[in-house]
Order: structure tokens, then C-alpha cells, then sequence
């Protein structure tokens, strides 16, 4: 398709990007991932456009970078909301609350999984286990970390990404950033914000609380137990 | 508690502390005392010392990780490779994720050490992509670094010199798969290669590579500022060291709690105020979903690599799911198996047919639609999986199913018995336990 390229100003920027991605890496393959995130940042999701441009800066053939790019859930096939709405249901947040939450979502937008509202503000899917266990049950809206959510918290949350509101995330930057914006630091280009926004969240931080309370500690390294055998190394 | 083992905060230690993540907080507790030491000695003292000190992967695996330095061809002319796996995706682990947001640094001073150690000028951390504000920290911290000359050219003055490329993956649980990953980071589909050979030998781009969780790495610093004889004064013989044990579920304080390997999970539950209020434990992972489930048979039993083993599991990511006795168990084993079904990359048959016929069976016997006789067909299917798969995805797709028909047989039979759950689901959530 010879449709299937940017406006000739969206790719001079873009490949300006490009090559700085590109350097950071000994082989230039190794950007396509970084790439795809570029391209989605530009469009909100990897199109054909995308795909023609990416394949371009890498020397490489369309069907070559669509292969890499379906395989990766995070890169979409059709334009997603401003802000994107993944529910964990996953064994333990499904469990702790996330079926019920997803539910609750997908009621409240009138969207089935991976759908967009009408107006385009927000996209629902459920999401893998993402790390954040004994934050259960967690939300992720753009990839921010939403924790322990329960049905009514969530409603309200996606009512203020509709209704343009602030939103924080609970343990992200001071405001929520958009899936384009999202995407760019994705790519690798920073947005300043990485010193905002707590460093560890309650569970986070349960064991070290009980430790300082009893007085637990690591050994001190000069007052080591003597030990009858030394330590015997990994043979 | 049974032998009154305590917490040991190491890599937890200063996340109660202001600005723990940046250079300046991470220096006020000593940070970057272990990278000047380990550039005043030579390479290979450095990975005797790791080999010393009994470090075992944290990823899952439990390989040593010094062996596994020690593993790089001396005579390949090619450029040497360490690659962080910051891929954190087998569910239950919430481990490495809060360490990267609160504590980078450490990760980024043993990432220069280890650099160092295996004579390699370019690290890689690959962290997964669904982790937004963790990505940006990761990559605070190293420009901090660079920044204050302990990455770059030239570090510290010592004419070490080393580059890091923070890389954000796009979502496929396979690419925490350590082979897969490598290609994945080359900007190919996340799929394992055939071992041997080992990365050790033919890694990224062909070239000899380390492979590293973020908690096995960001070990090393406090074991070159202590010693090797610190590290083994904590955990067994064969586990050494302290590790994140992350409880979740339906516990009263759920969290991470840093401890020798070989506490129980009696302690750990007692630390953590218990199974929450009313309830009682019905079974957990005690790595992962990709380790068989254990049940309160197993309170007592030590986690460290050979106990767990010996138990029938394996200690895995220290992964602590705690489900109590609402929970259904056959939903619990085909949420994970949709997981599995979902995550396969397709390349070897047994796992990609095999988890998809599982989704179908255990969804009808949930659905109160299966007989007695999907069960022997579902431990079929694991006899295929287990052993038979080209990576240890389509083996760990194998542990919650023969596990919780092992321990829970008659509650299948229940479903099909009754032709539906006899759980109610609204009282395994957060707000309905008490009610
Ligand atoms: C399906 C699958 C997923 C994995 N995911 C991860 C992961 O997210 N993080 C990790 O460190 N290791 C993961 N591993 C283990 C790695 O293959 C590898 O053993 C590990 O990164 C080595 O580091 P270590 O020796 O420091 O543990 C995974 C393995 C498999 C089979
Ligand atoms: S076991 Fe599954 S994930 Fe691993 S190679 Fe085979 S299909 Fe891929
Ligand atoms: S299961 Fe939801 S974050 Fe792990």
C-alpha cells in the first residue's frame, strides 16, 4: 500500500527519534521494540503507517516487523482510549476481587473487553498478573499502578478519566499521563517525572516496619556467629 | 513461630528512608562503597567471591549465579553481554518490581559490579513494559549515574568503562524465558532457542552473556561491601543468603518480608498477622503459579531450594499466593491455565495444544459440565506437558493442575457431582470475607 505512509512532516520528526533510538543499541535490530512504542505514541496504536516506518529505519520487510508486532500484547491493533484501563484477573486479584471489578467496568462503560467508549476516552481489557500482588485486587490505567480497588473506587476512577479530571495514580507520577505519552517514554524519551510520586507503598513496606519494631537486622559483618564449618561454596 | 527465625532487611533496608531511590539517599546509607571496593580487585577475585558466598538466581531457577559467571569462554574475542531480567511476569512474583521503584540504585551499583567481574562493557536491563513509573525510576537512576561518573567512560577513574541501556519490553510473559528474552532484546519475537547453547557461550548476538534477575544482581553490593561469610551466615547450607518472601492473597498484612532462605511459612504468617480474620488456609504457591501448590501440610516445611524440593515444589520467585477456604481451587488452576494457554508462544506442540485443551476441560468441570473422567484426561495432557515441552513454561502449566488434583481431588469430583461450583465467589474478595 503506498497510502500506508506518514505526512512527510509526522516522519521527518519521527526519524529524528529514530536515529536516537537506533544509537543506543550495537545492533540496530534491536530498536524495533522501542520503535513500535514510537510509532503507538504518534497514533495510539501500531498501524500500517507505523509498521511501513519502522521497517523502514531497520532495513527490514513490513511482514518482518508485523510479525514482532502482533506478537506483543502490548502493541494494539486499533486505536485505543485516551486512557487505557487494564483489570489483573489473574488468579489472585480475580480472586481477591478482580472478576468483580472487571464486571463492574464493563457494565458501568457499556464496553466488552478490549473496546473503546463512544468517546474515545477510555479503553477496558483484563490484564495478566502484573506484578503487584499484595496490592490485590490492582488496576492499571496506562500502565500507572491503581491498588487494592474494589468496584465502586474503580467506577469512579474511570468516571474522572471521562470527565477529564486529575487523576494520581498510587504509586506512579503526580498526575496521569496519556497512552500516547505513555508510549513515548516507552520508546525511551523520559518525561522528567521519575523522582515524582511515593517510593513504596504500604505492603511494601509491612516486613521492614515489623523488622524496625522488634529490632531485627542482617548480621553485622563484624560480629559474625563463628561457625564450626566454613562455608563451603556452591560445589 | 517454631525455630524463631527473624527478618533480615538488606535490600529493604533503607525504603522507610527519604528519597531512597535517588543517589543522594542511596549514598547517605553506603551506597556505592561496594563498586569503589570491587574496582580495587581483580575480575575473577570478584566472581570467587560470588561463587564464595553460595548466591543462588533469585529469578526461579536457583543456578549459582557466580558458576554461572564463571561459565564466559576466556578465549571468545566477542564482546561480552550482562542482561538484567526485569521481566517480572510469573504471576504471583511482586518482588523485583517494588525493589526497582524504591531502591534502583542497588541494582545499578551491582550491575557495574558485575559488569566489571565478567569483563563486560555494555549491561542491558530488560524491564517489562507494563511497569510505566518503574521504567522511568530504572532510568533516573542510571542517568544519576552516569552523571556522576559510576557508569560511562572510565568509571570512577578506574578505566572501566560501561554502558546500560534501560529497555522496556511490550508484554509476553515467555520473555522472562532467559533465551527468549535475548531474542526479544535483538527485536525479534520472544521465542526460546534451543540450549545448548547456553547464553554463557552464544547469548545476545551471538556473544558470551549473562543473564541475571534484578534481585540476584542487586545481592552482589552487599556481598562485597560484607563478604561472602556474611551472606552464608543467613539461610541453609545449600540456600544461602536472604530473599524477598512476598505474601499476597488472603493474608492480614500482606507484603514483602526480606528473610533468610529457610523460614517457614508458620513464621512468615505470624509475622504477618495470620490468615485474615475468620478464616483458615486451604493452600499456596510457594513460587510462583509455575510451582506445584502446597497446602497447611506444609507450614512447617523450610523454604530454601531443597526442602520445597523435597516437598513435591520448588522454591521458585518465593512467590507466597495464600488462598483460604472460600477460594475454589479449580478456579484458581483454570485462571492460571488461561494464563498459560494465553502467554504460550506457540512454537512447541505440547504447550500450545496441550493448554488449550486444558482451558476447555477445566472450564466445563467448573462450569459443573465435566466428568470424572476429565480428570484423567487432564493429567494426561500434563504427562505430555511435564518433561515434554520445549521450555520450562509448558512444564510450570503442569504444577497447579497435578497439584490441586493431588491435594483436592474430591473437590473436582464436587463440581461435576453438584454440575456446578459449590463456592460462593463474593465471599474470596477483599470486601466480602466478612460478610
Ligand atoms: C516462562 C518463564 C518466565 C520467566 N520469567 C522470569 C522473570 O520474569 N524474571 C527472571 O528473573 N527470571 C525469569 N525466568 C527465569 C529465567 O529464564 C532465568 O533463569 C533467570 O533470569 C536467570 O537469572 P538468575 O540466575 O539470577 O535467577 C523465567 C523462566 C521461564 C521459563
Ligand atoms: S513450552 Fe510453550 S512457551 Fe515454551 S517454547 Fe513451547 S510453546 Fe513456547
Ligand atoms: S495477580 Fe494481579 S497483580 Fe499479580
Amino acid at each position: 500500500m503506498s497510502t500506508a505512509t506518514f505526512p512527510e512532516e509526522t516522519r521527518a520528526r519521527l526519524e529524528v527519534d529514530a536515529k536516537e533510538i537506533i544509537g543506543r543499541y550495537p545492533r540496530q535490530r534491536s530498536a524495533l521494540l522501542p520503535l513500535l512504542h514510537l510509532v503507538q505514541s504518534e497514533e495510539g496504536f501500531v498501524s500500517a503507517k507505523g509498521i511501513a516506518f519502522c521497517a523502514d529505519q531497520l532495513g527490514l520487510t513490513t511482514a518482518e516487523v508485523t510479525a514482532v508486532a502482533t506478537f506483543y500484547t502490548m502493541y494494539k491493533r486499533r486505536p485505543t482510549g485516551d486512557f487505557h484501563v487494564g483489570v489483573c484477573t489473574n488468579t489472585l486479584c480475580a480472586v481477591m476481587g478482580g472478576d468483580e471489578i472487571f464486571a463492574a467496568l464493563k457494565d458501568h462503560l457499556g464496553v466488552g473487553n478490549d473496546e473503546t467508549t463512544e468517546d474515545g476516552r477510555v479503553s477496558l481489557e483484563h490484564i495478566e498478573c502484573n506484578a503487584a500482588c499484595d496490592f490485590a485486587p490492582v488496576v492499571m490505567v496506562n500502565w500507572e499502578f491503581f491498588d487494592n480497588q474494589t468496584p465502586e473506587s474503580a467506577k469512579r476512577l474511570v468516571d474522572d478519566l471521562r470527565l477529564g479530571r486529575d487523576v494520581a495514580p498510587t504509586r506512579g507520577p503526580d498526575r496521569l499521563c496519556t497512552w500516547k505519552e505513555a508510549s513515548r517514554v516507552l520508546a525511551g524519551f523520559s518525561d522528567g517525572r521519575g523522582a515524582e510520586g511515593t517510593q513504596a507503598g504500604e505492603p511494601s513496606l509491612t516486613g521492614l516496619r515489623l523488622a524496625r519494631e522488634r529490632g531485627w537486622t542482617a548480621p553485622d559483618p563484624d560480629r559474625l556467629p563463628v561457625g564450626d564449618d566454613p562455608e563451603g561454596g556452591a560445589a | 513461630m517454631s525455630t524463631g527465625t527473624t527478618l533480615t532487611p538488606v535490600l529493604s533496608d533503607n525504603w522507610d528512608r527519604p528519597e531512597s531511590f535517588t543517589l543522594e539517599g542511596y549514598r547517605a546509607t553506603g551506597g556505592y562503597g561496594a563498586l569503589r571496593t570491587a574496582l580495587g580487585m581483580e575480575p575473577d577475585a570478584l566472581v570467587d567471591l560470588v561463587k564464595a558466598s553460595g548466591l543462588r538466581g533469585r529469578g526461579g531457577a536457583g543456578f549459582p549465579t557466580g558458576m554461572k559467571w564463571g561459565f564466559l569462554p576466556k578465549d571468545n574475542p566477542n564482546p561480552r553481554y550482562l542482561v538484567v531480567n526485569a521481566d517480572e511476569s510469573e504471576p504471583g512474583t511482586c518482588k523485583d518490581i517494588p525493589l526497582l521503584l524504591a531502591n534502583p540504585h542497588a541494582l545499578v551499583e551491582g550491575v557495574a559490579i558485575a559488569s566489571y567481574a565478567i569483563r563486560s562493557s555494555q549491561a542491558f536491563i530488560y524491564v517489562r513494559g507494563e511497569v510505566l513509573h518503574v521504567i522511568r525510576r530504572v532510568r533516573h537512576a542510571v542517568e544519576e549515574a552516569y552523571a556522576a561518573g559510576l557508569l560511562g567512560k572510565d568509571v570512577l577513574g578506574s578505566g572501566f568503562d560501561l554502558d546500560v541501556v534501560v529497555h522496556a519490553g511490550a508484554g509476553a510473559y515467555i520473555c522472562g524465558e532467559e533465551t527468549a528474552l535475548l531474542d526479544s532484546l535483538e527485536g525479534y519475537r520472544g521465542q526460546p532457542r534451543l540450549k545448548p547453547p547456553f547464553p554463557a557461550v552464544a547469548g545476545l548476538y551471538a556473544s558470551p552473556t549473562v543473564v541475571n534477575n534484578v534481585e540476584s544482581i542487586a545481592s552482589v553490593p552487599s556481598i562485597v561491601a560484607n563478604g561472602a561469610e556474611w551472606f552464608t551466615a543467613m539461610g541453609t547450607e545449600k540456600s544461602a543468603g536472604f530473599g524477598f518472601f512476598s505474601l499476597s492473597g488472603h493474608v492480614t498484612r500482606p507484603g514483602q518480608y526480606e528473610a533468610p532462605l529457610g523460614i517457614t511459612l508458620r513464621e512468615l504468617l505470624d509475622m504477618a498477622g495470620g490468615i485474615r480474620a475468620g478464616h483458615r488456609l486451604k493452600f499456596w504457591t510457594p513460587g510462583g503459579s509455575s510451582t506445584p501448590i502446597f497446602t497447611d501440610e506444609h507450614l512447617d516445611t523450610p523454604l530454601d531450594f531443597e526442602s520445597v524440593g523435597a516437598a513435591g515444589s520448588m522454591l521458585g520467585t518465593r512467590a507466597l499466593q495464600i488462598f483460604d477456604e472460600t477460594t475454589c481451587v479449580v478456579r484458581a488452576a483454570g485462571r492460571w491455565i488461561q494464563f498459560y494457554a494465553h502467554e504460550s508462544c506457540g512454537k512447541c506442540t505440547p504447550c500450545r495444544e496441550g493448554n488449550f485443551w486444558m482451558v476447555q476441560v477445566l472450564d466445563r468441570i467448573e462450569h459443573g459440565e465435566g466428568t470424572e473422567a476429565d480428570l484423567d484426561k487432564l493429567l494426561d495432557i500434563c504427562d505430555n506437558l511435564l518433561g515434554r515441552s520445549f521450555c520450562a513454561l509448558g512444564d510450570g502449566a503442569a504444577s497447579p493442575v497435578m497439584s490441586s488434583i493431588k491435594y483436592f481431588r474430591q473437590e473436582y469430583i464436587d463440581h461435576v457431582e453438584r454440575g456446578g461450583c459449590p463456592f460462593d465467589h463474593a465471599k474470596s474478595t477483599v470486601w466480602g470475607g466478612t460478610a
